[in-house]
């Protein structure tokens, strides 16, 4: 199979499932309702309070003494917000992924002789196309609420170039959670981690501010590098040493959801 | 070796899941250019052929050649020669018709201009202009086994296989379907098909197999098969319900059947035997007679319920 068929099949894989997306549009509203519930919950309901516990240097705005207000609540919050809706999109992929393997032009595929892996190649940049349409929604939801930054356009840039990694590699892993799953049910309930992982990051509340295990968790876990990598870039400071973590945790996690994914499509199965 | 060898060629095909034996030594040849049907009941194993032999599942042990290739070492050989329309339903419900098929001709790598004409004559030839914009989701039962043999039949495969392709559909929608199997063959396309009709496997097969518990009990043609069940009959119609009953009474071991005034009885093809129902029959109450050999019903019930009831299937001849 030469690459260009690689690539056209997998164009067309990727119209089919703009397609569907389109079709289905509920799904999407509901992943891109999730986050923005949780932003409307955090800054209203927690943040007057929760804002006054951030740090004034690093954490909210640049150059702001002691602690912060609803205000600066926001704007910690929203690259967690950010990443918690390509985790919840993703999420979305796992059901739709293992939607579409019991249906039963899946099993028509298996017999043609196209570039099989385009099947889920389709599934991934469909993916990442949806996540992008939800983060803008989600981020214009920000704005609307008062979120404002001093970050440059480069800025800007870095942090559009890092969610669309983050929703890569996330994509890729659900995808495979999606292909594992042995009914739609499974498919919906084993990626609930991702969705759950940011809220024990520095997304919602600094690392400082839980006990020690926990904390070190935090500390660790890919999550946080990327959040503190995007918080950086999106209010205009230097992300440092992070940006190569978050890119690196991206790259593996990419990588093995990819071999995983591969590996269970393309068995031949015996039963 | 010629340059015709067989479409499919299968030696010692066998398949278990866990200690269940599904396929038990499946021996299958299928020159191409001709259709070979497989007949069998119920989990007789059809679907399971079917789709070792659509590289879908992978065989237990067996030499499995298809279109020239092995389906196990060049599986892309395999694929790039056959269409498939297996017995579930096999097309993108959230897609109109339209698409679906478009899908297919894209994925086959048809231009863009081929494709949109291919597109076009299918939808026409398989009767769903009307419902080409429509998501297949809305389509009858018998529209969406249209559109799946018209998705199969754009890739234009050399070999395809149908598994049970007319179950669900009208009696015009079949006919029409044979029509379409019988122009794929004048084409040069070898089919294999299932099926649970007999009058199927008998209007469109060169070749039938009768499976049952995973192994051929029996394989032929239409002719041949039908010559190895002795039980012919005759059946007498009447004019009146007494002439009837009569002749029901003469003849103990025939089946009566008083609303269309006719007898049904056993002869085994031979001339003694046709005259001994003859020559107790009545001239004036009998409006006519026809002598019918085995059809294909009596001989699937001869061969595979015998062998359901005992592990006998070598008894019949081969
Ligand atoms: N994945 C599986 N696991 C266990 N047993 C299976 C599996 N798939 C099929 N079987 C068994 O294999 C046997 C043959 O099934 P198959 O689907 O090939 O039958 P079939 O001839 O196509 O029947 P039908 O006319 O009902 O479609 C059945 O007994 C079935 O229960
Ligand atoms: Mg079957």
């Amino acid at each position: 199979m030469s690459t260009a068929y690689t690539v056209r099949d997998s164009a067309t894989m990727l119209r089919r499932n703009l397609l569907h997306i389109r079709r289905y549009p509920s799904l999407s509203i509901m992943l891109v309702a999730q986050p923005i519930v949780f932003l409307l919950l955090f800054v209203y309901v927690f943040g007057g309070t929760l804002g006054a516990g951030l740090p004034g240097q690093g954490a909210g705005l640049p150059g702001q003494g002691g602690g912060g207000d609803r205000g600066d609540y926001l704007v910690f919050i929203t690259p967690g917000i950010l990443i918690m809706t390509v985790a919840s999109v993703a999420l979305g992929t796992a059901i739709s992924t293992a939607t579409d393997m019991t249906t039963g032009i899946i099993a028509r595929f298996r017999t043609m002789d196209i570039a099989r892996a385009s099947v889920l190649t389709g599934h991934v940049l469909g993916a990442v196309l949806r996540t992008g349409f939800a983060v803008v929604v989600v981020a214009a939801f920000a704005f609307l609420l008062g979120f404002r930054s001093d970050a440059g356009p480069l800025g800007w840039l870095g942090a559009v170039a890092l969610l669309v990694l983050i929703a890569f590699s996330l994509t890729w892993l659900t995808v495979g959670l999606g292909l594992a799953a042995d009914s739609v049910e499974t498919a919906s309930n084993t990626p609930l981690f991702l969705v759950m992982l940011p809220f024990i990051s520095s997304g919602f509340v600094p690392t400082d501010a839980m006990p020690a295990g926990l904390r070190q968790f935090a500390e660790h876990q890919p999550f946080t590098p990327m959040i503190d990598t995007l918080r950086a870039l999106v209010t205009g400071a230097e992300p440092g040493a992070d940006l190569w973590l978050a890119i690196g945790w991206c790259v593996l996690i990419a990588l093995l959801g990819y071999l995983w994914s591969r590996r269970l499509f393309l068995r031949v199965p015996t039963k | 070796m010629t340059a015709t060898r067989p479409a499919i060629e299968v030696v010692g095909l066998t398949k278990s899941y866990g200690d269940h034996t599904v396929l038990d030594g499946v021996d299958l040849t299928v020159p191409e250019g001709t259709v070979y049907a497989l007949l069998g009941p119920n989990g007789a194993g059809k679907t399971t052929i079917v789709n070792i032999l659509s590289t879908l599942l992978a065989p237990d042990a067996g030499e499995i050649r298809v279109a020239g290739f092995d389906v196990r070492r060049d599986p892309g050989g395999v694929r790039a020669a056959i269409g498939v329309t297996g017995q579930f339903s096999a097309i993108d419900e959230l897609l109109t018709g339209r698409e679906n098929l478009r899908l297919m001709a894209d994925l086959t790598h048809l231009g863009r201009a081929a494709a949109a004409t291919a597109v076009t004559v299918l939808l026409e030839r398989f009767d769903l202009v009307g419902a080409a914009d429509r998501r297949a989701q809305t389509y009858s039962g018998g529209m969406k086994r249209r559109l799946d043999l018209a998705m199969t039949l754009i890739t234009r495969p050399r070999l395809i296989f149908l598994d049970e392709p007319t179950t669900g559909l009208d009696p015009r929608s079949r006919r029409d379907l044979w029509t379409i199997v019988r122009e794929q063959v004048a084409d040069g396309v070898t089919v294999l098909l299932t099926t649970q009709y007999l009058e199927e496997a008998d209007q469109l097969a060169d070749r039938i197999g009768v499976l049952d518990g995973g192994r051929l009990v029996a394989e032929g043609t239409a002719a041949q098969l039908k010559r190895r069940v002795p039980g012919g009959h005759v059946s007498v119609q009447f004019t009146h319900a007494a002439a009837l009953a009569a002749a029901a009474a003469a003849h103990p071991e025939a089946t009566s059947d008083v609303d269309a005034l006719t007898l049904q009885m056993p002869a085994d093809g031979s001339v003694a035997g046709l005259r001994r129902v003859l020559d107790g029959l009545d001239d004036e109450g009998v409006a006519g007679l026809t002598v019918g050999s085995a059809d294909l019903d009596d001989v699937f019930l001869a061969l595979t319920g015998r062998a359901a009831e005992a592990p006998a299937a070598e008894e019949i001849p081969a």
